[in-house]
């Protein structure tokens, strides 16, 4: 772009455009603003173009001249520069400006041809044209080459190569593109997860649960790490059997505990009056009878299998108060029937709980004191039996037989001793056969070991061909004594009662020539070491201090008595059941010569009352007949007056149950 | 027969017993002698009440567990015996009651 300002002062002034620059200089300083002289310039003579309110000016007025002169000083350069000086402490003019001017600077890569650099690039390309061509040549023809390039040497480079040099300007990039391998797409779906979704409010019980079960996961793991290699093979097959047994067994069977809950409810209901009475109803005309009491007929049990089959047995569970056993059987020794056992629990009079049917009648059952599911029983045909309740087996647990030395003949009594030793079970047996035998449970086997035999006065008796026949006793009852464990009594159905110890097997301590006819009885009194009472076939009832001979007490009542039972909470207190279907209930400490109650409980004429027993906490007795019906029947207050309380006696112990059996005696004696 | 027959048929012969129904937890009968719409009605509402007493049972304290559930009604008693994923109803009527 031209500059419309003076030349500098180096620039050389040309003539022809002398005119052209003055009157630039005239546009300028008026302020308008022309192309016209470069109008001309540029289009070389043609028509000009003139802008309207261009100045107009006469040919004169053109032609005249202006003188100018040029200087070295550029106008424009201030003059009037000051500097502060630290020297002299004042602001000082500059004197020297700088008067350069530029007008226009344009860097090129032009290079002159001339100059040191340009003949070396020459000569490089005019070398690497040179070379081509002979290598090109040299197969053809080697000699002509040469002169060519001489000739050649002196003529301008860019004539001989006919190249260019490369600049700026004349510039070529190359590239070259390699094919695009083409793309390829491969998919593969697989499956997804299954998925489920789950959702569970965890309560404070269902977290309990889980940790329970995580806990009893934990110990199972304990035990095995504990147990060893060794059992565990056996272990694991049993658990599969049982696995098996469980899922092939019916699914009933897993509510057959409901089920009998259920029963035990109905039942309730059905006889809530008489629970009712068992628990609340106490005979108010009591109080007005004075000595005298009543019994109250509650549940009646029974069973459709046990009809016609007389009870032998009755026995309440030491541990559960509402169960107790029953043995059925026959005491017509012409009509002999098969045996149950059976479990009832007051609260299902409907049905007992558990049942073993046996193929001999039973004559006797026990309940062990201190493991309350074992039963051992005594049978007909003279063998003796343990059962559990809880067993699954049909069958008994352990039977004794000929080669374990059972009874020859009926048993008429069994009794659970204490654990001996070893901690084997062991209970006693009587029967006709004379023998006193006691009977170890040792693993699968029933050991026996005759204690005693019953012998009676004048030995052995001689036989019709001089064989000598012992002549025994047929014991039908013992009873161990309750504070001297060696010491037991043997009611005899000759009517005798033997005192014996177990450490002597060959005499009696004492012979009591009891009754004339058989004992049904024979029983310690729970409260006072040396009382004991029989009772037998020939109507009567006695009571008994084993240092005497003679009876203390003795009362007929007039029927057969077969059984009689010591109250576990008066020592004074006794029951009997009679042949006429009537039990009678004593109290020594009120009436010491009549029964406080004499009551008909048979639930049929002609039914014999066979034996009773009084339950080990509640007021109330069972009585069972020969026809196979229970009763049971609760005491009224009169009955089951305890010893009066001493003032200052802190609580009435067993020893004022002593007392007051004492001082009943001390009056009699 | 097995005892858990016995034990129901004997149920059955008491006096006053209506019906035993035996239902899985979902509230199936399994085993009934009373009718169709009855059985199904006692089922499900047994089983429902049954959940939320256990569940009421069970909140109060974990440790817990429901094991029977006796309704007194005007006219009758259902008992209902939850027991491994069973229950056992019996409604029984009375003079009593």
């Amino acid at each position: 772009m031209p500059n419309p300002k003076p030349a500098a002062a180096a620039s050389k002034p040309k003539p022809p455009t002398q005119a052209a620059r003055a009157s630039r200089r005239r546009d300028s300083e008026t302020g308008s603003h022309s192309v016209m002289d470069f109008g001309e310039d540029m289009f070389g003579g043609g028509k000009a173009q003139k802008p309207d309110d261009q100045l107009q000016l006469t040919d004169q007025e053109l032609k005249e001249e202006f003188t100018r002169i040029l200087t070295a000083n550029n106008p424009h350069a201030p003059q009037n520069i000051v500097r502060y000086s630290f020297k002299d402490r004042q602001y000082k003019p500059i004197p020297q400006v700088d008067q350069l001017a530029v007008h226009f600077v344009m860097e090129g890569n032009l290079i002159h041809r001339e100059s040191d650099e340009a003949k070396k690039q020459l000569e490089k390309k005019s070398g690497d044209a040179a070379r081509e061509p002979i290598d090109e040549a040299a197969e053809a023809s080697e000699g002509e080459a040469p002169p060519k390039e001489e000739g050649d040497e002196d003529a301008p480079a860019p004539a001989a190569s006919g190249k260019k040099l490369t600049n700026q300007f004349n510039f070529c990039e190359r590239a070259t593109q390699t094919y695009n391998n083409p793309l390829r797409e491969r998919e593969n779906q697989t499956e997804p997860p299954p998925r489920v979704n789950f959702s569970q409010t965890a309560n404070q019980w269902i977290i309990f649960d889980a940790y329970q079960a995580d806990f009893e996961k934990n110990q199972e793991k304990g035990k095995e790490k504990k147990g060893g290699g060794a059992g565990k093979g056996a272990e694991e097959k049993a658990r599969k059997r049982l696995t098996v047994m469980d899922t092939q067994a019916d699914d009933l069977a897993k509510i057959e505990h409901a089920v009998k809950m259920l029963e035990r409810m109905v039942n309730q209901n059905s006889f809530d009056e008489i629970a009712q009475d068992f628990k609340y109803w106490e005979d108010p005309s009591d109080e007005f009878r004075d000595q005298q009491g009543t019994l109250l007929p509650l549940w009646k049990f029974g069973y459709e299998k046990a009809r016609k089959l007389a009870v032998t047995s009755i026995t309440w569970s030491p541990k559960y108060h509402d169960l107790f056993a029953i043995a059925y059987g026959s005491y017509d020794f012409m009509k002999q029937t098969r045996g149950l056992l059976c479990f009832y629990s007051l609260k299902n009079p409907s049905h007992p709980e558990y049942v073993f049917e046996t193929d001999s009648a039973v004559l006797t059952a026990a309940l062990h004191p201190e493991y309350p599911h074992m039963l051992c029983a005594g049978l007909y045909d003279g063998s003796v039996a343990v059962y559990s309740a809880v067993q699954k087996k049909r069958g008994p647990l352990y039977q004794s037989s000929a080669r374990t030395g059972k009874h020859t003949d009926p048993v008429w009594q069994v009794c659970w001793a204490k654990d001996d030793l070893d901690n084997n079970m062991n209970f006693y047996s009587t029967s006709s056969d004379g023998r006193v035998t006691s009977w170890t449970l040792i693993k699968n086997d029933l050991v026996s070991q005759d204690v005693i035999k019953l012998e009676l006065e004048g030995g052995p008796v001689e036989g019709p061909d001089g064989i000598k026949l012992e002549n025994l006793a047929s014991g039908t009852t013992f009873d161990f004594h309750r504070e001297a464990s060696h010491l037991f009594l043997v009611g005899t159905e000759e009517g005798k009662v033997f005192k014996c110890s177990t450490a002597y097997s060959s005499q009696y301590l004492q012979t009591y020539d009891a009754h004339h006819m058989a004992v049904y009885k024979v029983t310690w009194n729970p409260f006072h070491p040396s009382i004991f009472m029989t009772c037998s076939a020939d109507w009567t009832v006695k009571i008994w201090d084993h240092n005497k001979t003679e009876p203390v007490f003795v009362f007929d009542l007039n029927s057969p008595v077969g059984d009689a039972a010591w109250s576990p909470y008066s020592s004074t207190v006794f029951a009997a059941v009679t042949a006429d279907g009537k039990v009678h209930v004593f109290d020594l400490n009120i009436n010491k010569y009549e029964a406080l109650c004499e009551q008909v409980v048979a639930q049929k004429k002609k039914a014999k009352l066979t034996h009773i027993d009084f339950n080990p906490k509640h007021p109330i007795l069972i009585v069972g007949d020969d026809r196979g019906h229970i009763s049971s029947l609760k005491l009224s207050p009169n009955l089951r007056k305890l010893p009066k309380e001493k003032k200052g006696a802190a609580q009435p112990g067993p020893q004022a149950q002593v007392e007051k059996l004492d001082k009943i005696l001390t009056m009699v004696g | 027969m097995t005892d858990v027959d016995e034990t129901l048929k004997r149920i059955q012969s008491h006096k006053g017993v209506q019906g035993v129904i035996i239902c899985n937890e979902s509230g199936i009968p399994i085993k009934t002698n009373m009718d169709n719409s009855t059985t199904t009605q006692y089922c499900s509402s047994m089983v429902r009440l049954t959940e939320r007493a256990r569940s009421a049972v069970r909140d109060l304290d974990p440790t817990n567990d429901l094991t029977f559930l006796r309704i007194r009604s005007k006219k009758n008693e259902i008992m209902v015996a939850p027991e491994n994923d069973y229950l056992v109803i019996v409604i029984q009527q009375g003079e009593n009651l």
